[in-house]
């Protein structure tokens, strides 16, 4: 079933485009990785998919009963989660609060999500520490926990393993791919060009040269190959 | 020196002032804790500031209840100013700088040209620093005061859990369809009326001590946000009770007690975390 449907989007702001015709399908159980050169537009696009900012032209089409609160996300760390004062169980708690509605406190049913999601990414002994206390690994940990209590079928990953050591970047991955393998849609921008092609089901390049397809595809594509070959060099 | 404290009870304005004085820092504890993590303490500065001018025009006008231009104009400067800090990030620091420093110069104009009372230096002073001696207030001020308050605490308990998640992370929580942009505009407007409260008590340029500082106090000592935003308030209460006690007790100016007891609780807070480590 194709849970995403994307027709000729095309992203920016008011006066700068970043990109156009971008068409492309994203299937449940899907695994997407959205790579490109820094401001191809990336991380506009997941805004876009997330209802955040609206296309400059273009459609998205949502299946499977995916409304806004059902799409779990993984933002970027920002300046202010970094010392701030909340225990883990808190951040993943404020995962299910797409359930609130106008009730004020959180329900027996989204405090059991909670403890289930910090239990499936092993973190249930971390549940009282101070999440400013944590390494980037076990943080990143605590927001896809809080990702998960918001979806069952769809996650957004914005560069999930940046910053990570290279032990805790293949465990991470290793994590998403067991998402996946429950039959999570997976959807990931990342940088780490290698890694995406190793883990993930598709492609889709954006920026200088257009590709959407199947990993085998992609590397034998002209993005594929010029990327690829850079990511190598980079890596050494 | 306690009988003069137990004396002075037996006035109503002492005790208003207690009453009072309690519930606002109670409200500027909880707002705090939310506006020094969302990096908004600065807001808070500049809205003092934009009371203060406010305050003046109010005087010059004549007003007799002066709350009823200075919090509706407050309100509106926290919601422009908020929405100016999202949408132009460079910008943000540099208005509100402009917006406050202004009010202030304007204020202070306003109550030199047309002076309402022969001791205009007076006047200034106890609206920067608040009342020299205990507050007084007339009983509309003080059922005005309550009310608010007690709105601004109700609204704080039932929104908690919003708050939270649009103070740790605004992306994650819109993405999830929280209607964020309401709840800034809310804590916009609450921070607003807090700090016209919070003016009569220990004045415009002391205001955002008292919405920082416990705040600031309960994060050295503790780690997640629901006790920290319950010692903020523990901390604010009884730092505005004994300041306001020992401003009777040695016939200090109110407002700057309340402060000193505020970093005194700082000081404190900040060796048990490094003892706690």
């Amino acid at each position: 079933m194709d849970q995403l449907v994307c027709k000729n989007l095309k992203l920016g702001y008011e006066n700068i485009t970043l990109t156009e015709d971008l068409s492309f399908v994203v299937e449940k159980g899907d695994y997407l990785c959205i790579v490109g050169e820094n401001g191809a537009g990336k991380s506009t696009l997941m805004r876009t998919i997330l209802r955040l900012q609206k296309p400059l032209s273009g459609t998205i089409e949502y299946n499977d009963d995916l409304t806004a609160s059902k799409i779990g996300y993984l933002p970027q760390q920002t300046v202010v989660q970094k010392d701030f004062p909340a225990s883990v169980y808190e951040v993943v708690l404020s995962g299910c609060q797409n359930t609130l509605g106008f009730g004020l406190f959180y329900s027996k049913a989204a405090h059991k999500r909670a403890s289930d999601n910090m239990e499936r990414l092993g973190i249930s002994d971390l549940a009282k520490w101070c999440y400013r206390d944590l390494s980037g690994g076990q943080q990143q940990r605590v927001l896809l926990a809080r990702a998960l209590c918001a979806t069952e079928k769809m996650l957004l990953l914005d560069e999930p393993v940046s910053g990570l050591d290279p032990k805790v970047t293949s465990e991470m991955y290793q994590l998403i791919e067991k998402l996946n393998d429950e039959g999570i849609t997976v959807i990931m921008i990342s940088h780490d060009i290698a890694c995406s092609v190793k883990y993930a089901k598709h492609v889709l390049h954006i920026g200088n040269e257009f590709f959407f397809g199947t990993v085998e595809d992609y590397r034998h594509s002209s993005a594929g190959k010029k990327y690829l070959e850079e990511g190598h060099h980079h890596h050494g | 020196m306690v009988d003069i404290f137990l004396e002075s009870l037996t006035y109503p304005f002492v005790r208003y002032a207690l009453i009072v004085g309690v519930l606002i820092a109670l409200c500027s504890a909880l707002l705090g804790v939310i506006l020094v993590l969302k990096r908004f303490s600065y807001i808070g500065d500049g809205l003092s500031h934009v009371a203060f001018g406010a305050m003046a025009v109010a005087a010059v006008v004549g007003l007799t209840d002066q709350m009823l231009l200075t919090l509706p104009v407050t309100i509106v400067c926290a919601i422009l100013l908020l929405w100016t800090g999202q949408n132009a990030k460079i910008k943000g620091d540099a208005a509100i700088a402009m917006i406050s420093v202004g009010a202030l110069a304007f204020g202070y104009l306003l109550m030199s040209i047309f002076p309402t009372s022969s001791n205009v230096s007076g006047d200034v002073c106890s609206s920067l620093f608040g009342s020299t001696k205990i507050l007084t207030l007339t009983k509309g001020e003080v059922y005005l005061s309550i009310i608010l308050s007690v709105v601004v605490v109700i609204l704080f308990i039932a929104l908690y859990n919003k708050f939270f998640a649009v103070t740790f992370d605004e992306s994650f929580a819109k993405a999830v369809g929280t209607k964020t942009n309401l709840l800034n505009f809310v804590i916009a407007t609450i921070i607003a009326v807090i700090i016209v409260l919070a003016m009569n008590l220990v004045g415009s340029l002391l205001v955002s001590a008292l919405v920082i500082f416990p705040a600031l106090s309960a994060m050295r000592i503790f780690k997640s946000f629901r006790s920290v935003t319950v010692c903020s308030a523990v901390i604010s209460v009884i730092c505005a009770l004994l300041g306001i006690v020992l401003s009777i007790m040695f016939d200090t100016p109110v407002g700057s007690t309340i402060v000193i007891t505020d970093i005194a609780a700082f000081l404190v807070c900040t060796i048990i975390g490094k003892i706690k480590g």
